[in-house]
């Protein structure tokens, strides 16, 4: 059991190092554009004539509010999953309980 | 003028961004796949209700994943897909139908993505990524390696390769000037490609950590599903390497786990499906 946990640490460490080296590293000095964003000026950088022809039909008013629904949109999977891994852990709890087994005799 | 001077997109190419050709081509081509998925998807629920609880986590993981940006040791920040999770668990068609439902939400509800990218979205996070990932992850798998190995690759491939088929999305619609197809297509790899390697790794590592909880919470459905191996290691256990089979999905053993009773209550929890 403690080497699973500790093994679980390691990853989730990693996992923030990965993120935090380059907000460390650059610190402010880096923009931090979205790639995505990068992506579209790339296109007009690439194919100067390009006209953007479609728009998204509801565009969150302000970059806080587009932020609210980031937030919204991770918050709310981070619910259903929290959900489901609660609900597994209890259904396996359940299972290995030993008076769930059938026709077990006190 | 809007938001931002450019849409944010948060999944690739923005609304309007691929000439409607384009657009419309890879809607066309995405759309037997999550037609497909569909299929799928209600196949394995009918089989295994229980397995309605793990498509929920996939669907959620790559909804949660999609909408963390995060910064990258190019100075920019991208998001990861979280497709490869669903890919292991329920193989590629499944990811096909959720991943497109999370592109959609986003195109909808937060200008990210778009109505008419959708199409080329969902081909590249929901199609390409998911069977990329999933082909790591058997490839490595008949090649022996730990299970954690298989999983870490499927997960960063799926994330990558994401990203490199929306590079070549969008370098052929937007030829460069100059150098055509392959310039572009060299630029547009340089912004995402390159980004997205220390975030996939993150991703891979991630998956492995899910696989790790998934494994102790959750072992009798990732045997039904197939994924014994996914298990912490029981010297009694059979081939926890079966191969997801066909349709009927890739049901093993039932062999005792670790303790006996997981498997002699599975009937008794019939009735308990919700």
């Amino acid at each position: 059991m403690k080497r699973r946990v500790s093994t679980n640490l390691v990853l989730v460490l990693a996992i923030i190092a990965l993120v935090a080296v380059p907000l460390v590293v650059y610190g402010s000095s880096a923009s931090f554009k979205g790639s995505d964003d990068q992506g579209s000026s790339t296109v007009h950088a690439v194919d100067p004539h390009y006209k953007v022809w479609f728009h998204p039909l509801f565009e969150p008013s302000s970059s806080e509010v587009e932020s609210g629904l980031f937030a919204l949109q991770a918050g709310g999977g981070g619910v259903i999953l929290g959900f489901v891994l609660g609900r597994l852990s209890a259904r396996r709890r359940k299972d290995t309980t030993p008076t769930s087994t059938p026709g077990a005799t006190p | 003028m809007g938001v931002e001077t450019q849409k944010e997109i948060s999944v690739h190419i923005a609304e309007g961004y691929l000439p409607p050709l384009h657009a419309a081509a890879w809607t066309i081509a995405a759309a037997p796949f999550v037609v497909h998925g569909v299929r799928q998807i209600s196949r394995e629920v009918r089989r295994d209700p229980r397995s309605k609880l793990l498509l929920a986590a996939s669907g959620a993981f790559t909804f949660v994943l999609s909408a963390i940006k995060l910064p990258s040791v190019t100075g920019s920040c991208s998001h990861p897909t979280g497709t490869g999770l669903g890919a292991v668990l329920f193989r590629p068609p499944a990811m096909a139908l959720l991943g497109s439902i999370v592109l959609l939400f986003q195109a909808l509800l937060l200008a990210h993505g778009g109505i008419t990218t959708l199409g080329a979205n969902t081909f590249s996070m929901a199609i390409v990524g998911p069977w990329v990932g999933y082909g790591a992850f058997v490839l490595s798998r008949r090649l022996r390696a730990p299970f954690a190995v298989q999983v870490f690759l499927a997960m960063t491939l799926s994330d990558w390769a994401t990203y490199v088929t929306t590079s070549f999305q969008l370098a052929l619609a937007h030829p460069d000037v100059n150098g055509g197809f392959a310039a572009s297509l060299v630029r547009f790899l340089g912004i995402f490609a390159v980004t997205q390697v220390p975030l996939a790794i993150a991703e891979g590592l991630l998956g492995v950590l899910m696989f790790r909880v998934l494994g102790k919470i959750a072992p009798d459905e990732l045997r039904s599903l197939g994924l014994g191996a996914a298990l912490p290691a029981e010297p009694t256990a059979p081939t926890g390497l079966a191969v997801p089979g066909g349709p009927a999905g890739g049901t093993v053993d039932l062999a005792g786990g670790p303790d006996g009773s997981a498997a002699v209550t599975r009937t008794a929890e019939a009735g308990e499906v919700e």
